[in-house]
Protein backbone atom coordinates (compact mmCIF):
# COMPACT_ATOMS: atom_id res chain seq x y z
CA UNK A 1 0.00 0.00 0.00
CA UNK A 2 2.52 2.12 -1.10
CA UNK A 3 0.26 4.90 -2.71
CA UNK A 4 -1.34 4.86 1.34
CA UNK A 5 -1.86 8.39 2.35
CA UNK A 6 -2.29 9.03 6.21
CA UNK A 7 -3.18 12.43 7.83
CA UNK A 8 -3.81 13.48 11.06
CA UNK A 9 -6.23 16.42 12.23
CA UNK A 10 -5.86 18.61 15.53
CA UNK A 11 -8.21 20.71 16.50
CA UNK A 12 -10.47 21.55 18.96
CA UNK A 13 -14.08 20.64 20.03
CA UNK A 14 -16.70 22.53 18.00
CA UNK A 15 -14.30 23.88 15.55
CA UNK A 16 -15.49 20.97 13.17
CA UNK A 17 -12.32 19.15 12.67
CA UNK A 18 -14.31 15.85 12.51
CA UNK A 19 -16.23 17.52 9.88
CA UNK A 20 -13.28 18.61 7.80
CA UNK A 21 -11.83 15.20 7.89
CA UNK A 22 -15.39 13.43 6.89
CA UNK A 23 -15.42 16.30 4.14
CA UNK A 24 -12.13 15.14 3.02
CA UNK A 25 -13.05 11.22 3.15
CA UNK A 26 -15.67 12.45 0.93
CA UNK A 27 -14.34 14.37 -1.91
CA UNK A 28 -11.47 12.08 -2.11
CA UNK A 29 -14.04 9.11 -2.03
CA UNK A 30 -15.59 10.99 -5.12
CA UNK A 31 -12.59 10.31 -7.23
CA UNK A 32 -12.71 6.98 -6.65
CA UNK A 33 -10.32 6.71 -3.59
CA UNK A 34 -10.53 4.46 -1.18
CA UNK A 35 -11.32 6.41 1.95
CA UNK A 36 -11.07 6.41 6.25
CA UNK A 37 -12.28 8.83 7.74
CA UNK A 38 -12.81 8.61 11.97
CA UNK A 39 -12.18 10.77 14.79
CA UNK A 40 -10.81 9.47 17.72
CA UNK A 41 -13.46 9.72 20.65
CA UNK A 42 -12.20 11.16 24.09
CA UNK A 43 -13.96 12.86 26.61
CA UNK A 44 -15.05 15.35 24.13
CA UNK A 45 -16.14 18.65 24.78
CA UNK A 46 -16.33 21.84 23.12
CA UNK A 47 -13.01 23.74 23.40
CA UNK A 48 -11.22 20.42 24.33
CA UNK A 49 -8.38 19.43 21.99
CA UNK A 50 -9.84 16.69 19.76
CA UNK A 51 -7.86 14.15 17.18
CA UNK A 52 -9.40 13.19 13.54
CA UNK A 53 -7.84 11.02 11.34
CA UNK A 54 -7.57 10.13 7.42
CA UNK A 55 -6.66 7.35 5.33
CA UNK A 56 -6.75 7.85 1.53
CA UNK A 57 -5.48 4.92 -1.17
CA UNK A 58 -5.83 3.72 -4.56
CA UNK A 59 -6.27 -0.11 -3.10
CA UNK A 60 -9.07 -1.48 -0.08
CA UNK A 61 -7.76 -0.57 3.27
CA UNK A 62 -7.69 -2.65 5.97
CA UNK A 63 -6.01 -1.64 8.76
CA UNK A 64 -8.22 -0.06 11.76
CA UNK A 65 -5.34 1.73 14.61
CA UNK A 66 -5.02 5.35 15.25
CA UNK A 67 -2.26 7.12 12.62
CA UNK A 68 0.83 7.12 14.19
CA UNK A 69 3.05 8.06 11.36
CA UNK A 70 0.96 10.66 9.46
CA UNK A 71 2.26 11.64 5.68
CA UNK A 72 0.68 15.35 6.46
CA UNK A 73 -0.93 17.32 9.78
CA UNK A 74 -3.53 19.81 9.90
CA UNK A 75 -3.57 21.80 12.86
CA UNK A 76 -7.05 23.64 12.83
CA UNK A 77 -6.40 25.89 16.56
CA UNK A 78 -2.96 27.29 16.50
CA UNK A 79 -3.78 27.52 20.51
CA UNK A 80 -2.63 23.87 20.61
CA UNK A 81 0.86 24.10 19.38
CA UNK A 82 2.51 24.63 22.71
CA UNK A 83 0.26 22.15 24.49
CA UNK A 84 0.00 19.04 21.80
CA UNK A 85 2.84 17.75 20.00
CA UNK A 86 1.53 17.81 16.41
CA UNK A 87 4.52 16.55 14.66
CA UNK A 88 4.75 13.35 16.85
CA UNK A 89 5.88 11.06 14.11
CA UNK A 90 4.86 13.79 11.35
CA UNK A 91 6.96 12.13 8.32
CA UNK A 92 10.16 14.32 7.42
CA UNK A 93 9.06 14.15 3.79
CA UNK A 94 5.64 14.70 4.70
CA UNK A 95 4.49 18.70 5.47
CA UNK A 96 2.09 20.18 8.30
CA UNK A 97 -0.62 22.66 7.44
CA UNK A 98 -1.46 25.12 10.22
CA UNK A 99 -4.34 27.70 10.42
CA UNK A 100 -1.98 30.78 12.50
CA UNK A 101 -1.28 34.56 11.44
CA UNK A 102 2.19 33.47 13.58
CA UNK A 103 5.46 34.18 12.27
CA UNK A 104 7.84 31.54 10.78
CA UNK A 105 10.29 31.83 13.54
CA UNK A 106 7.41 31.44 16.42
CA UNK A 107 6.06 28.29 14.17
CA UNK A 108 9.59 26.74 13.89
CA UNK A 109 10.48 26.87 17.51
CA UNK A 110 6.91 24.95 18.88
CA UNK A 111 7.55 22.44 16.38
CA UNK A 112 10.52 21.47 18.07
CA UNK A 113 12.87 21.02 14.94
CA UNK A 114 10.39 19.55 12.18
CA UNK A 115 12.27 19.35 8.87
CA UNK A 116 9.26 18.85 6.62
CA UNK A 117 7.62 21.60 5.02
CA UNK A 118 5.67 23.66 7.34
CA UNK A 119 2.70 25.72 5.81
CA UNK A 120 0.13 28.40 6.97
CA UNK A 121 -3.12 29.61 6.21
CA UNK A 122 -5.07 32.78 7.59
CA UNK A 123 -8.29 30.48 8.01
CA UNK A 124 -10.19 33.53 10.43
CA UNK A 125 -9.78 35.70 7.78
CA UNK A 126 -10.64 33.62 4.47
CA UNK A 127 -13.77 32.55 6.85
CA UNK A 128 -14.65 35.95 7.92
CA UNK A 129 -14.41 37.39 3.94
CA UNK A 130 -16.16 34.33 2.85
CA UNK A 131 -18.94 33.07 5.37
CA UNK A 132 -18.92 36.30 8.02
CA UNK A 133 -18.33 33.60 10.95
CA UNK A 134 -15.69 31.92 11.83
CA UNK A 135 -15.79 28.60 10.57
CA UNK A 136 -12.40 27.06 9.93
CA UNK A 137 -13.04 23.44 8.57
CA UNK A 138 -14.02 24.64 5.42
CA UNK A 139 -10.50 26.86 4.98
CA UNK A 140 -8.73 23.76 6.11
CA UNK A 141 -10.08 20.96 3.95
CA UNK A 142 -9.13 23.57 0.71
CA UNK A 143 -5.34 23.77 2.13
CA UNK A 144 -5.02 19.83 2.48
CA UNK A 145 -6.12 19.43 -0.17
CA UNK A 146 -3.38 22.03 -2.04
CA UNK A 147 -0.50 21.03 -0.16
CA UNK A 148 -0.87 17.16 -0.30
CA UNK A 149 -2.45 17.33 -3.87
CA UNK A 150 -5.09 14.38 -3.42
CA UNK A 151 -6.58 15.99 -6.42
CA UNK A 152 -6.40 19.01 -8.66
CA UNK A 153 -8.19 22.31 -7.45
CA UNK A 154 -10.87 21.88 -10.03
CA UNK A 155 -11.88 18.46 -8.84
CA UNK A 156 -12.51 19.66 -5.49
CA UNK A 157 -14.57 22.59 -5.99
CA UNK A 158 -16.55 20.82 -8.22
CA UNK A 159 -17.13 17.64 -5.87
CA UNK A 160 -17.18 20.37 -2.91
CA UNK A 161 -20.15 21.65 -4.61
CA UNK A 162 -22.12 18.74 -4.82
CA UNK A 163 -21.25 17.95 -1.46
CA UNK A 164 -22.72 21.39 -0.21
CA UNK A 165 -25.79 21.20 -2.15
CA UNK A 166 -26.40 17.89 -0.15
CA UNK A 167 -24.99 19.04 2.62
CA UNK A 168 -27.17 22.46 3.00
CA UNK A 169 -30.30 21.52 1.27
CA UNK A 170 -32.24 23.47 3.59
CA UNK A 171 -29.87 26.13 3.82
CA UNK A 172 -29.09 27.28 -0.17
CA UNK A 173 -27.75 30.53 1.07
CA UNK A 174 -24.63 29.12 2.85
CA UNK A 175 -23.48 27.27 -0.27
CA UNK A 176 -21.77 30.27 -2.07
CA UNK A 177 -20.54 31.21 0.68
CA UNK A 178 -18.33 27.92 1.79
CA UNK A 179 -17.51 27.78 -2.15
CA UNK A 180 -15.76 31.23 -2.04
CA UNK A 181 -13.87 30.19 1.24
CA UNK A 182 -12.70 27.00 -0.79
CA UNK A 183 -11.50 29.34 -3.67
CA UNK A 184 -9.83 31.69 -1.23
CA UNK A 185 -8.62 29.09 0.98
CA UNK A 186 -6.54 27.44 -1.94
CA UNK A 187 -4.99 31.08 -3.16
CA UNK A 188 -4.20 31.55 1.21
CA UNK A 189 -2.66 29.00 1.71
CA UNK A 190 1.40 29.49 2.26
CA UNK A 191 4.75 27.65 2.30
CA UNK A 192 6.67 28.92 5.41
CA UNK A 193 10.11 27.74 5.26
CA UNK B 1 -25.47 -3.94 -9.83
CA UNK B 2 -23.96 -3.34 -6.22
CA UNK B 3 -23.79 0.66 -5.44
CA UNK B 4 -20.11 2.20 -4.59
CA UNK B 5 -21.00 4.05 -1.62
CA UNK B 6 -19.10 5.47 1.78
CA UNK B 7 -20.95 4.80 4.75
CA UNK B 8 -20.11 4.27 9.21
CA UNK B 9 -20.52 0.85 9.90
CA UNK B 10 -23.52 2.15 12.11
CA UNK B 11 -24.96 3.52 8.90
CA UNK B 12 -24.29 0.93 7.09
CA UNK B 13 -26.09 -1.58 9.45
CA UNK B 14 -29.31 0.92 9.66
CA UNK B 15 -29.35 0.83 5.90
CA UNK B 16 -29.33 -2.88 6.09
CA UNK B 17 -32.25 -2.42 8.15
CA UNK B 18 -34.18 -0.32 6.02
CA UNK B 19 -33.62 -2.59 3.40
CA UNK B 20 -34.94 -5.52 5.35
CA UNK B 21 -38.06 -3.37 6.54
CA UNK B 22 -38.93 -5.67 9.51
CA UNK B 23 -42.20 -5.49 10.73
CA UNK B 24 -40.99 -4.43 14.23
CA UNK B 25 -38.10 -2.17 15.73
CA UNK B 26 -37.96 -1.96 19.29
CA UNK B 27 -34.69 -0.05 20.68
CA UNK B 28 -33.23 2.36 23.46
CA UNK B 29 -30.24 4.39 22.94
CA UNK B 30 -26.76 3.55 24.24
CA UNK B 31 -23.39 4.62 22.60
CA UNK B 32 -22.05 3.62 20.42
CA UNK B 33 -25.15 2.14 19.03
CA UNK B 34 -27.40 4.99 19.32
CA UNK B 35 -26.78 6.49 15.67
CA UNK B 36 -29.00 2.74 14.32
CA UNK B 37 -32.21 2.91 16.06
CA UNK B 38 -31.80 6.96 16.05
CA UNK B 39 -31.06 6.42 11.75
CA UNK B 40 -33.41 3.78 11.78
CA UNK B 41 -36.15 6.16 13.31
CA UNK B 42 -35.78 8.80 10.34
CA UNK B 43 -36.33 5.67 8.24
CA UNK B 44 -39.74 5.41 10.12
CA UNK B 45 -40.74 9.41 10.19
CA UNK B 46 -39.46 9.70 6.17
CA UNK B 47 -41.73 6.74 5.63
CA UNK B 48 -38.76 4.29 3.50
CA UNK B 49 -40.11 1.58 5.81
CA UNK B 50 -43.26 0.18 7.12
CA UNK B 51 -41.83 -1.13 10.16
CA UNK B 52 -43.67 -0.75 13.79
CA UNK B 53 -40.87 1.78 15.63
CA UNK B 54 -41.27 1.33 19.37
CA UNK B 55 -39.40 3.57 21.43
CA UNK B 56 -39.33 1.88 24.90
CA UNK B 57 -37.80 2.89 27.85
CA UNK B 58 -34.77 0.39 28.73
CA UNK B 59 -33.47 -2.13 26.74
CA UNK B 60 -34.91 -4.62 29.06
CA UNK B 61 -37.99 -3.23 27.76
CA UNK B 62 -36.76 -3.35 24.69
CA UNK B 63 -35.94 -6.95 24.21
CA UNK B 64 -39.19 -7.90 26.14
CA UNK B 65 -41.11 -6.07 23.03
CA UNK B 66 -38.63 -7.67 20.90
CA UNK B 67 -39.65 -11.07 21.99
CA UNK B 68 -43.74 -9.93 22.11
CA UNK B 69 -43.72 -9.12 18.55
CA UNK B 70 -41.47 -11.88 17.42
CA UNK B 71 -43.75 -14.50 18.97
CA UNK B 72 -46.98 -12.79 17.74
CA UNK B 73 -45.47 -13.82 13.99
CA UNK B 74 -43.52 -10.05 13.41
CA UNK B 75 -39.56 -9.94 12.06
CA UNK B 76 -38.75 -8.11 14.56
CA UNK B 77 -35.20 -6.32 14.97
CA UNK B 78 -32.97 -3.87 17.52
CA UNK B 79 -29.91 -3.08 18.18
CA UNK B 80 -27.50 -1.64 21.38
CA UNK B 81 -24.31 -1.95 22.99
CA UNK B 82 -22.69 -3.12 26.42
CA UNK B 83 -24.67 -2.55 29.37
CA UNK B 84 -27.36 -2.33 27.22
CA UNK B 85 -26.84 -5.72 26.69
CA UNK B 86 -26.40 -6.74 30.08
CA UNK B 87 -29.91 -4.85 30.93
CA UNK B 88 -31.47 -7.29 28.01
CA UNK B 89 -29.29 -10.48 29.87
CA UNK B 90 -32.83 -11.83 31.75
CA UNK B 91 -34.56 -11.37 28.36
CA UNK B 92 -31.92 -12.94 26.16
CA UNK B 93 -31.72 -16.19 27.07
CA UNK B 94 -35.82 -15.94 27.32
CA UNK B 95 -35.59 -14.71 23.54
CA UNK B 96 -33.34 -18.06 22.40
CA UNK B 97 -35.53 -20.66 24.67
CA UNK B 98 -38.76 -19.26 22.89
CA UNK B 99 -37.20 -20.03 19.52
CA UNK B 100 -37.32 -16.44 18.58
CA UNK B 101 -35.41 -15.68 15.42
CA UNK B 102 -34.82 -12.15 16.62
CA UNK B 103 -32.23 -10.01 14.58
CA UNK B 104 -29.62 -8.12 16.86
CA UNK B 105 -27.30 -5.36 15.50
CA UNK B 106 -24.78 -5.41 18.54
CA UNK B 107 -21.80 -2.43 18.47
CA UNK B 108 -19.51 -3.55 20.90
CA UNK B 109 -18.37 -1.96 23.52
CA UNK B 110 -16.53 -2.57 27.19
CA UNK B 111 -19.18 -3.27 29.74
CA UNK B 112 -19.12 -1.17 32.98
CA UNK B 113 -17.22 -0.39 35.10
CA UNK B 114 -15.11 1.93 35.53
CA UNK B 115 -17.37 3.46 33.19
CA UNK B 116 -15.72 3.20 29.51
CA UNK B 117 -17.91 3.82 26.30
CA UNK B 118 -15.08 2.48 24.48
CA UNK B 119 -14.95 -1.19 21.91
CA UNK B 120 -13.78 -4.17 23.45
CA UNK B 121 -15.70 -7.43 23.22
CA UNK B 122 -16.74 -8.02 26.70
CA UNK B 123 -20.56 -7.35 26.27
CA UNK B 124 -20.73 -9.84 23.51
CA UNK B 125 -18.45 -12.37 25.65
CA UNK B 126 -20.94 -12.17 28.50
CA UNK B 127 -23.80 -13.37 26.37
CA UNK B 128 -21.77 -16.52 24.52
CA UNK B 129 -23.77 -19.01 26.27
CA UNK B 130 -27.18 -17.64 25.56
CA UNK B 131 -27.90 -19.46 22.70
CA UNK B 132 -28.02 -16.57 20.72
CA UNK B 133 -25.76 -17.09 16.96
CA UNK B 134 -23.23 -14.86 16.75
CA UNK B 135 -21.64 -13.46 13.75
CA UNK B 136 -18.70 -10.81 13.63
CA UNK B 137 -17.98 -8.72 11.41
CA UNK B 138 -14.41 -6.59 10.52
CA UNK B 139 -15.74 -3.71 8.70
CA UNK B 140 -18.96 -1.79 7.87
CA UNK B 141 -19.40 -4.20 4.51
CA UNK B 142 -19.23 -7.36 6.75
CA UNK B 143 -21.98 -5.73 9.37
CA UNK B 144 -24.06 -4.68 6.46
CA UNK B 145 -23.64 -8.57 4.49
CA UNK B 146 -24.37 -10.27 8.02
CA UNK B 147 -27.12 -8.34 8.86
CA UNK B 148 -28.57 -9.26 5.10
CA UNK B 149 -27.93 -13.02 5.87
CA UNK B 150 -29.28 -12.92 9.22
CA UNK B 151 -33.05 -13.80 8.97
CA UNK B 152 -32.27 -16.54 6.30
CA UNK B 153 -30.35 -17.91 9.16
CA UNK B 154 -32.55 -17.14 12.46
CA UNK B 155 -35.58 -18.03 11.01
CA UNK B 156 -34.50 -21.46 9.05
CA UNK B 157 -36.88 -24.44 10.33
CA UNK B 158 -33.79 -25.91 11.45
CA UNK B 159 -32.61 -22.87 13.69
CA UNK B 160 -34.99 -21.18 14.66
CA UNK B 161 -32.62 -19.19 16.78
CA UNK B 162 -32.23 -15.29 17.84
CA UNK B 163 -28.79 -14.39 15.81
CA UNK B 164 -26.43 -10.85 16.47
CA UNK B 165 -24.39 -9.21 14.43
CA UNK B 166 -21.55 -8.06 16.15
CA UNK B 167 -19.22 -4.70 15.20
CA UNK B 168 -16.54 -2.69 16.92
CA UNK B 169 -17.83 -0.04 18.24
CA UNK B 170 -16.13 3.56 17.15
CA UNK B 171 -13.65 1.76 15.44
CA UNK B 172 -16.07 0.90 12.51
CA UNK B 173 -19.02 2.14 13.61
CA UNK B 174 -18.05 5.78 14.05
CA UNK B 175 -15.45 5.48 10.94
CA UNK B 176 -16.34 6.13 7.04
CA UNK B 177 -15.17 3.38 4.55
CA UNK B 178 -15.95 2.45 1.48
CA UNK B 179 -18.62 -0.70 1.16
CA UNK B 180 -20.57 -1.71 -1.86
CA UNK B 181 -24.41 -1.75 -0.92
CA UNK B 182 -27.00 -3.71 -2.65
CA UNK B 183 -30.40 -2.27 -4.75
CA UNK B 184 -33.56 -2.69 -2.54
CA UNK B 185 -35.32 -4.78 -4.50
CA UNK B 186 -32.32 -7.68 -4.78
CA UNK B 187 -32.17 -7.36 -1.05
CA UNK B 188 -36.32 -7.79 -0.33
CA UNK B 189 -35.99 -10.91 -2.40
CA UNK B 190 -32.78 -12.50 -1.11
CA UNK B 191 -33.97 -11.97 2.56
CA UNK B 192 -37.46 -13.56 1.74
CA UNK B 193 -40.98 -12.79 3.34
CA UNK B 194 -41.02 -14.36 7.15
CA UNK B 195 -43.61 -16.71 7.62
CA UNK B 196 -43.37 -18.64 10.75
CA UNK B 197 -44.70 -22.14 11.19
CA UNK B 198 -45.99 -21.44 14.70
CA UNK B 199 -47.32 -17.92 16.15
CA UNK B 200 -49.61 -16.03 18.77
CA UNK B 201 -51.34 -14.42 16.08
CA UNK B 202 -52.42 -17.47 14.34
CA UNK B 203 -56.11 -17.76 14.88
CA UNK B 204 -55.94 -21.39 13.22
CA UNK B 205 -54.10 -22.91 16.00
CA UNK B 206 -54.49 -21.55 19.41
CA UNK B 207 -50.85 -21.92 21.46
CA UNK B 208 -48.92 -21.04 24.66
CA UNK B 209 -45.54 -19.93 24.22
CA UNK B 210 -43.45 -19.99 27.41
CA UNK B 211 -45.30 -21.72 30.18
CA UNK B 212 -44.06 -23.62 33.05
CA UNK B 213 -40.99 -26.10 31.91
CA UNK B 214 -40.04 -28.21 34.95
CA UNK B 215 -38.07 -31.69 35.20
CA UNK B 216 -40.19 -33.26 32.97
CA UNK B 217 -39.08 -31.41 29.50
CA UNK B 218 -36.51 -28.49 30.41
CA UNK B 219 -33.93 -30.72 29.65
CA UNK B 220 -35.05 -32.14 26.40
CA UNK B 221 -36.09 -28.42 25.32
CA UNK B 222 -32.41 -27.47 26.23
CA UNK B 223 -30.89 -30.40 24.25
CA UNK B 224 -33.08 -29.22 21.11
CA UNK B 225 -31.82 -25.50 21.36
CA UNK B 226 -28.63 -27.72 21.07
CA UNK B 227 -29.40 -29.02 18.12
CA UNK B 228 -30.53 -26.15 16.67
CA UNK B 229 -27.55 -24.52 17.18
CA UNK B 230 -25.19 -27.04 15.47
CA UNK B 231 -27.67 -27.07 12.49
CA UNK B 232 -27.10 -23.14 12.37
CA UNK B 233 -23.62 -23.89 11.35
CA UNK B 234 -24.19 -25.58 7.85
CA UNK B 235 -27.61 -23.31 7.48
CA UNK B 236 -24.48 -20.70 7.59
CA UNK B 237 -22.89 -22.29 5.26
CA UNK B 238 -26.15 -22.32 2.44
CA UNK B 239 -27.09 -19.11 3.11
CA UNK B 240 -23.37 -17.97 3.01
CA UNK B 241 -23.14 -19.59 -0.74
CA UNK B 242 -26.80 -18.05 -1.77
CA UNK B 243 -25.41 -14.65 -0.71
CA UNK B 244 -22.14 -15.51 -2.92
CA UNK B 245 -24.27 -16.36 -6.06
CA UNK B 246 -26.90 -13.42 -5.55
CA UNK B 247 -24.23 -10.51 -5.06
CA UNK B 248 -20.52 -12.20 -5.16
CA UNK B 249 -18.94 -12.03 -2.02
CA UNK B 250 -17.70 -14.92 -0.47
CA UNK B 251 -18.04 -15.68 3.20
CA UNK B 252 -17.54 -18.94 5.28
CA UNK B 253 -17.67 -20.32 8.99
CA UNK B 254 -14.47 -18.41 9.06
CA UNK B 255 -11.56 -16.52 6.88
CA UNK B 256 -8.44 -17.98 5.99
CA UNK B 257 -6.41 -15.10 5.15
CA UNK B 258 -2.85 -16.11 3.58
CA UNK B 259 -3.14 -19.31 5.85
CA UNK B 260 -2.31 -22.50 3.46
CA UNK B 261 1.60 -22.02 3.91
CA UNK B 262 1.71 -20.13 7.07
CA UNK B 263 3.88 -21.16 9.89
CA UNK B 264 2.66 -18.88 12.24
CA UNK B 265 -1.15 -17.83 12.78
CA UNK B 266 -3.39 -15.56 14.79
CA UNK B 267 -7.03 -16.09 15.23
CA UNK B 268 -9.21 -13.05 16.33
CA UNK B 269 -12.54 -11.56 15.61
CA UNK B 270 -14.13 -7.80 13.67
CA UNK B 271 -11.87 -5.50 13.06
CA UNK B 272 -8.48 -6.30 14.22
CA UNK B 273 -8.54 -8.74 11.82
CA UNK B 274 -8.19 -6.16 9.37
CA UNK B 275 -4.96 -4.61 10.84
CA UNK B 276 -3.35 -8.03 11.25
CA UNK B 277 -4.38 -8.42 7.39
CA UNK B 278 -1.97 -5.52 7.36
CA UNK B 279 0.73 -6.70 8.83
CA UNK B 280 0.94 -10.15 7.13
CA UNK B 281 1.34 -8.70 3.95
CA UNK B 282 4.10 -6.58 5.27
CA UNK B 283 5.40 -9.66 6.93
CA UNK B 284 5.07 -11.49 3.93
CA UNK B 285 7.31 -9.45 1.75
CA UNK B 286 10.36 -9.84 4.51
CA UNK B 287 9.74 -13.66 3.58
CA UNK B 288 8.18 -14.37 6.93
CA UNK B 289 5.22 -16.84 6.16
CA UNK B 290 2.50 -15.29 8.70
CA UNK B 291 -1.41 -16.14 8.54
CA UNK B 292 -4.20 -14.97 10.02
CA UNK B 293 -8.02 -17.35 11.14
CA UNK B 294 -10.54 -14.95 11.23
CA UNK B 295 -13.75 -15.83 12.88
CA UNK B 296 -16.71 -14.84 11.20
CA UNK B 297 -18.97 -17.14 13.06
CA UNK B 298 -18.56 -17.02 16.94
CA UNK B 299 -21.73 -19.08 17.72
CA UNK B 300 -22.22 -22.10 16.58
CA UNK B 301 -18.33 -22.00 17.75
CA UNK B 302 -16.75 -24.23 14.70
CA UNK B 303 -14.17 -26.60 16.46
CA UNK B 304 -13.88 -29.00 14.69
CA UNK B 305 -12.82 -26.81 11.27
CA UNK B 306 -10.92 -24.26 13.01
CA UNK B 307 -8.69 -27.17 14.60
CA UNK B 308 -8.17 -28.51 10.91
CA UNK B 309 -7.09 -25.38 9.20
CA UNK B 310 -4.55 -24.47 12.01
CA UNK B 311 -3.07 -27.70 12.34
CA UNK B 312 -0.52 -27.15 10.15
CA UNK B 313 0.78 -24.00 11.73
CA UNK B 314 4.08 -24.48 14.52
CA UNK B 315 2.51 -22.00 16.77
CA UNK B 316 -1.11 -20.00 17.31
CA UNK B 317 -1.70 -16.74 18.87
CA UNK B 318 -5.47 -16.08 19.71
CA UNK B 319 -6.54 -12.48 20.51
CA UNK B 320 -9.36 -11.80 23.07
CA UNK B 321 -10.50 -8.56 23.26
CA UNK B 322 -12.16 -9.57 26.73
CA UNK B 323 -11.07 -10.99 29.28
CA UNK B 324 -12.49 -13.53 31.48
CA UNK B 325 -10.99 -12.70 34.77
CA UNK B 326 -10.64 -16.72 35.01
CA UNK B 327 -7.33 -16.99 35.51
CA UNK B 328 -6.58 -19.22 32.87
CA UNK B 329 -7.27 -17.03 29.67
CA UNK B 330 -10.05 -15.66 27.53
CA UNK B 331 -12.86 -17.31 25.94
CA UNK B 332 -11.85 -17.43 22.21
CA UNK B 333 -8.74 -18.77 23.34
CA UNK B 334 -10.78 -21.23 25.41
CA UNK B 335 -12.44 -22.58 22.42
CA UNK B 336 -9.83 -22.76 20.27
CA UNK B 337 -7.63 -24.57 22.45
CA UNK B 338 -10.44 -27.20 23.65
CA UNK B 339 -11.45 -27.47 20.06
CA UNK B 340 -7.41 -28.29 19.18
CA UNK B 341 -7.25 -30.66 21.93
CA UNK B 342 -10.40 -32.72 21.15
CA UNK B 343 -9.49 -33.00 17.63
CA UNK B 344 -5.97 -34.41 17.96
CA UNK B 345 -4.02 -30.83 17.49
CA UNK B 346 -1.34 -30.18 19.19
CA UNK B 347 0.18 -27.02 18.15
CA UNK B 348 1.50 -24.80 20.75
CA UNK B 349 -1.31 -22.23 21.46
CA UNK B 350 -1.00 -18.85 23.44
CA UNK B 351 -3.67 -16.43 24.47
CA UNK B 352 -3.12 -12.58 24.43
CA UNK B 353 -5.95 -10.17 25.78
CA UNK B 354 -5.75 -6.91 24.34
CA UNK B 355 -7.43 -3.49 22.82
CA UNK B 356 -9.55 -3.56 26.04
CA UNK B 357 -11.81 -0.43 26.48
CA UNK B 358 -10.82 0.95 23.69
CA UNK B 359 -6.86 0.74 23.92
CA UNK B 360 -5.99 1.10 20.27
CA UNK B 361 -4.37 -1.72 18.99
CA UNK B 362 -1.26 -0.84 16.37
CA UNK B 363 0.33 -2.87 13.91
CA UNK B 364 3.36 -3.06 15.82
CA UNK B 365 1.22 -4.51 18.46
CA UNK B 366 -0.14 -7.10 15.84
CA UNK B 367 3.69 -7.39 14.55
CA UNK B 368 5.05 -7.81 18.17
CA UNK B 369 2.69 -10.88 18.50
CA UNK B 370 3.93 -12.87 14.85
CA UNK B 371 7.67 -12.24 16.03
CA UNK B 372 6.61 -14.21 19.91
CA UNK B 373 5.07 -16.68 17.39
CA UNK B 374 8.24 -17.13 15.43
CA UNK B 375 10.27 -17.75 18.55
CA UNK B 376 7.38 -20.38 19.79
CA UNK B 377 7.82 -22.13 16.75
CA UNK B 378 11.43 -22.39 17.01
CA UNK B 379 11.76 -23.71 20.47
CA UNK B 380 8.16 -25.41 20.48
CA UNK B 381 7.14 -24.58 23.76
CA UNK B 382 4.32 -21.96 24.07
CA UNK B 383 5.19 -20.67 28.15
CA UNK B 384 3.08 -18.26 29.89
CA UNK B 385 0.00 -19.34 27.46
CA UNK B 386 -2.23 -16.28 29.23
CA UNK B 387 -0.67 -12.80 28.31
CA UNK B 388 -1.17 -9.07 27.64
CA UNK B 389 -0.95 -7.70 24.77
CA UNK B 390 -0.60 -3.57 24.59
CA UNK B 391 -0.68 -3.04 28.25
CA UNK B 392 1.04 -0.05 29.89
CA UNK B 393 4.39 -1.13 32.01
CA UNK B 394 4.69 -0.05 35.19
CA UNK B 395 6.28 3.19 34.94
CA UNK B 396 9.26 4.57 37.14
Amino acid sequence: MSNLIEIRWHGRGGQGAKTASLLLADAAFNTGKYIQGFPEYGPERMGAPITAYNRISDTPITIHSNIYEPDYVVVVDDTLLESVDVTAGLKEDGAIVINTTKNADYLKSVLKGYKGNIYTIDARKVSMEALGKYFPNTPMLAAIVKVSGIMSDEALLADMEGSFKHKFAKKPEVIAPNMKALELALKEVKKVN
Amino acid sequence: MSIRERLSGNEAAATAMKQINPDVVAAFPITPSTEIPQYFSTFVANGSVDTEFVAVESEHSAMSACIGSQAAGARTMTATSANGLSLMWEMIYIASSLRLPIVMSLVNRAVSGPLNIHNDHSDAMGVRDAGWVMLFSENNQEAYDNLLMAHRIAEHKDVQLPLMVCQDGFITSHSIENIELEEDDKVKAFVGKYQPEHYLLNKKEPIAIGPLDLQGYLFEHKAQQAEAMKNAKNVILEVSKDFEKTFGRKYGLFEEYKLDDAEIAIVCMNSTAGTTKFVVDELRNKGITAGLLKIRVYRPFPGEEVAKALSHVKAVAVLDKSDSLNAIGGALFSDVTSSMFVNGVNVPTVNYVYGIGGRDTTSSQIESVYSDLQEIAKSGKAENPYRYLGLRKEEN
